[in-house]
């Protein structure tokens, strides 16, 4: 963990989560979110992420740990109680009521006097450019409409931790792209503090201050985006993040923060040792296919050079993508720039491609 | 489309109209196309159209048409109704004789036909005793004016012969083709058909007009009724009163020269001194009954085709000469009957909303397992007959019975201060509650199951009370399950029968039973077609209401 936990503003201290008595979906959590900050839970279907943002919530209560907010504990606290903000992924708006209706519902449940409610209103929908919809009805409005207004009643009483659970899930890209930076900006205006579900990875990256991957109910990493991608700590976590080709091998030697490994293949490369301990060891090398070199122009002096057959070359617009056979693996992929001076790789032929120690990366077997 | 030469939507013909590939107008060829989907959709629903209209619009309509059909008045005393239509039934005094006499010649064809107890009893709803009056009256009949009879023998043999009238009255083709049926069926016997229906010479008829007119009824009648033929049957003696009536009516004979001229002459000379016949005086003689002027302003104010006495007898009204009015005060039922319905089913019906909410609540929410497990429970009255679940609660209610025990026995009521439970309103509003509960927790569910969990949380997450996210956000989300379970509940109850028939003693029963004893037992199946009808228009009328208030989309029935 990065932040210290007396410094944070939300902390799950070894909290579990069962179900059904027989399983743990959320298995010793420890989580410390700092105010302001924009934190996403990563992780696949079935992970345990909504199951974490429901305890917080209040909707789900842990089985074991604690859920501080603000450094109070917040386990016995119900739901209503807690001033936190939620996007649920459907929305949840409410059908029989109008949209300034939804808005004003969080404010009269609170006491609000009306002059008041109209202003702070006016002023939600102003902030997600929905000012003329004010009449309309939820089942009037299209996805992203919807959104906004979720987003807006979330926002209106002013908390200071919002919870959003796959906001975006149900738009199209486009749109899904358009509302990340909204949401971004708004998080940044605003100052308040977001947790923020998703699985999307690309969404996780662009708008996160840090992301936290989830595997079967364990944090796998907790980092900002770029560590996350350049640093992956385990298979799973590079796996999950990005595109990545990876070459099974076992270690040889191991020195400093380097170690030397030998293919399955039969070739001995060299990697950073990130997750082996020991020389026998089994291991799993992880590189990026944009860090991956071809041209020999291009190629760094000190690169690890290695002969690979052109299978297949894909034209994608902004890049090529190619696909190679490296050392018995027929799927690794290299993505180039589409720039006047890159070749068009034809299949068939028989190249030597190159990287750079630093972006050659010894994980675990997995 | 504004580019209306290269427009992407296809050519464009120089009317401006769209055209198909095919050149004809896209409008012409889209109804073609879809006029075979539209033929085979019917197809498909045809079987169930034409089950609808037989079993449930059919007798819907025959029931409006019931509540208000008095055809058998007007057909089977047509001579009498058109007399009273001469009377003036406020004048207070009996009707003239011509009435007595049409009523003694109706009632004899009524007899012979066998309507006249059918008649009676029709009448006997409106005005207790016709229907005996009527049906005594109908043995006598083949008596009245047999004096008259005997006295036109005495005139002439030939007065008792069957063939004389035949030949007097007949007109002269039938003759011919009575004759031709004759011969036919000496030699083909009974294949020969039936005897042509007796029809009288119009050149007599405008002579003789009430003779005949009786005598031509009296031929068809025992021609269809008896398989009689009036070449072998001599006439009732009310026909020889009726030709008594038009010879002493002054009928000119002098160019009669039809068959039997000059015994008509000859009977014409002789009424004179015939002894004078009073129908009136017989009919009274039969029964005093007759003598009834209230009576017959009855038979006067339900003598036309179609009568609105059964919507009055079903709102506790009636007609006098004076117009319509209330019915005695002891004798109104239905009103309050009505009344009673409505509120009981109104009861009912916020009974079972206030069981059943909470009820298909848990249904919505509990787990798959323990929810499909509570539906069970929920149907499980849906297997039992109803008959067995309405005894049980005989069983459970009555004053011996197990909740009375047991109150009893905790020392809650002593034991000479038992509760009444049944045979009263409590016992409808208990039993039907509970066997009419299904259908107020089912359309619930099912509107309640399309609540998706997450507006709860929403209002709560937003800072509400549990009581208040209920309130604010889920119960106007139920409305329309509560919209289609009081309708379902509230529609099934009014026009519920069995159950109050056993728990609900006298106070506790409904407009219904009233209409079940007028079709079983009491026969009088206009009047419990007034009632269905006007019980019919009632609940129209609540729907209505409803739709305007609540919306009828608003109602979701699964
Ligand atoms: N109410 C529940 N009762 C029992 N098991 C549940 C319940 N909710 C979730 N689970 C189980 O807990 C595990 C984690 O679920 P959770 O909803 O937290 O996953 P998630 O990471 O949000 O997945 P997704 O990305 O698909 O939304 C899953 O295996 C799920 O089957
Ligand atoms: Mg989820």
């Amino acid at each position: 963990m990065q932040q210290s936990s007396d410094g944070a503003f939300v902390e799950f201290e070894r909290v579990q989560k069962s179900y059904d008595g027989e399983t743990l979906v959320v298995k010793d959590l420890n989580l410390a979110i700092g105010k302001g900050e924009f934190l996403t839970m990563l992780g696949p279907s079935g992970s345990g992420k909504t199951t974490c943002l429901m305890m917080l919530a209040g909707f789900e209560t842990a089985t074991h740990g604690e859920i501080r907010l603000g450094g109070r504990p917040i386990n016995q606290v119900p739901p209503h109680k807690r001033g936190i903000g939620m996007v649920f992924q459907n929305y949840a708006l409410f059908p029989h009521m109008t949209v300034a209706e939804n808005l004003s519902f969080p404010l009269e449940v609170r006491g609000m006097p009306k002059a008041e409610r109209e202003q702070k209103i006016a002023r939600a929908l102003d902030m997600v450019q929905m000012g003329d919809f004010a009449g309309r009805r939820p089942a009037q409005l299209s996805g992203g409409q919807q959104q906004r207004i979720a987003l807006a009643r979330a926002l209106v009483f002013e908390p200071e931790l919002v919870l959003m659970d796959e906001p975006l899930g149900a738009l199209d890209k486009q749109l899904r792209e358009h509302m990340q930076f909204e949401i971004k900006h708004l998080h940044e205006r605003l100052g308040i503090t977001v947790v923020y579900v998703t699985h999307d990875q690309t969404e996780a990256l662009t708008m996160s201050d840090r992301v936290a991957v989830f595997n079967d109910g364990v944090i796998q990493q907790i980092d900002p985006p770029d560590v996350l991608y350049e640093r992956p700590q385990n298979s799973f976590v590079a796996q999950f993040i990005g595109e990545n080709n990876t070459l099974d091998g076992t270690v040889e030697s191991i020195e400093g923060d380097r170690c030397r490994v030998r293919l399955d293949h039969g070739e001995v490369i060299d990697a950073v040792a990130v997750n082996v301990r020991a020389p026998g060891e089994r291991t799993r090398i992880s590189i990026r296919p944009e860090r991956v070199e071809y041209n020999a122009e291009r190629m760094p002096a000190d690169a690890f050079r290695i002969r690979a057959e052109v299978l297949e070359f894909i034209y994608m617009g902004d890049i090529y993508r190619t696909r190679l056979d490296v050392a018995g693996n027929q799927n690794f992929i290299i993505k180039t720039r589409n720039a006047p001076d890159q070749r068009r790789l034809k299949p068939g032929e028989v190249i030597e491609i190159g990287w750079r120690v630093e972006d050659c990366r010894a994980l675990d077997a997995a | 489309m504004s580019d209306t030469t290269t427009g992407q939507g296809g050519p464009v013909s120089a009317g401006g109209v769209m055209l198909a590939a095919d050149g004809r107008p896209l409008k012409q060829s889209l109804a073609r196309a879809q006029r075979r989907q539209r033929l085979r959709a019917f197809l498909l629903v045809a079987p169930l159209l034409a089950f609808v209209l037989i079993a449930f619009v059919a007798p819907i309509a025959d029931m409006l048409f019931r509540s208000v059909e008095n055809e058998i008045v007007p057909e089977t005393l047509p001579r009498t109704v058109a007399e009273l239509r001469r009377w003036d039934e406020r004048s207070g005094s009996l009707p003239p004789q011509e009435v007595f006499v049409a009523m003694a010649r109706d009632l004899q064809l009524a007899e012979t036909r066998k309507l006249h107890t059918r008649v009676g009893q029709r009448l006997n709803y409106e005005y207790t005793g016709v229907s005996s009056l009527f049906r005594k009256t109908g043995r006598r009949l083949s008596r009245m004016g047999r004096e008259l009879k005997q006295a036109f023998v005495g005139l002439d043999p030939a007065w008792g012969e069957p063939a004389t009238w035949v030949e007097l009255i007949g007109a002269p083709d039938w003759r011919e083709a009575q004759a031709a049926w004759a011969a036919r069926r000496a030699r083909a016997g009974a294949d020969a058909g039936p005897e042509p229906l007796f029809r009288a010479d119009p050149a007599i008829a405008a002579l003789l007009p009430q003779t005949a007119d009786f005598y031509a009824a009296f031929a068809r009648a025992i021609q269809t009724e008896d398989g009689d033929s009036p070449t072998e049957e001599a006439p009732w003696p009310l026909v020889y009163d009726a030709l008594y009536r038009d010879l002493s009516g002054g009928a000119d004979l002098s160019r009669h020269t039809g068959p039997h001229a000059d015994l008509l002459r000859a009977a014409a000379a002789a009424v004179p001194g015939f002894p004078p016949v009073s129908i009136r005086d017989e009919m009274l003689k039969v029964d005093d009954g007759w003598g009834d002027v209230a009576m017959w302003q009855t038979i006067k104010a339900y003598s036309g085709r179609f009568t609105n006495g059964y919507f009055l007898a079903a709102l506790d009204m009636k007609k006098t000469p004076d117009g319509i009015a209330m019915v005695e005060e002891n004798r109104r039922i239905y009103l309050m009957l009505f009344w009673r319905t409505l509120l009981l089913s109104v009861g009912i019906t916020l009974a079972t909303l206030v069981l059943g909410y909470p009820v298909a609540w848990l249904l919505a929410n509990l787990p798959a397992r323990h929810a499909n497990l509570l539906l069970i429970l929920v149907l499980l009255p849906f297997w039992t007959s109803l008959l067995v679940r309405t005894s049980a609660w005989k069983v459970l209610l009555q004053q011996q019975g197990v909740i009375n025990d047991l109150l009893v026995w905790i020392g809650l009521i002593s034991d000479d201060a038992r509760l009444v439970m049944i045979n009263n309103q409590t016992g409808t509003i208990i039993a039907m509650t509970h066997i009419l509960l299904p259908f107020m927790v089912l359309p619930l569910y099912s509107v309640m199951k399309t609540i998706p969990p997450s507006y709860l949380r929403a209002a709560k997450s937003l800072g509400a009370t549990n009581w208040t996210a209920f309130w604010r956000v889920y119960f106007p989300l139920s409305v329309p399950g509560i919209g289609a379970g009081a309708i379902l509940v509230f529609i099934l109850s009014i026009g519920y029968y069995i159950t109050p028939e056993l728990v609900g003693g006298t106070s506790g029963i409904f407009i219904s039973n009233r209409i079940a004893y007028h079709i079983s037992i009491s026969l009088n199946w206009g009047l419990a077609a007034a009632l269905g009808s006007i019980l019919l228009f009632a609940v129209l009328i609540l729907y209505w209401t409803y739709d305007r208030i609540v919306g009828i989309d608003n109602v979701k029935l699964g």
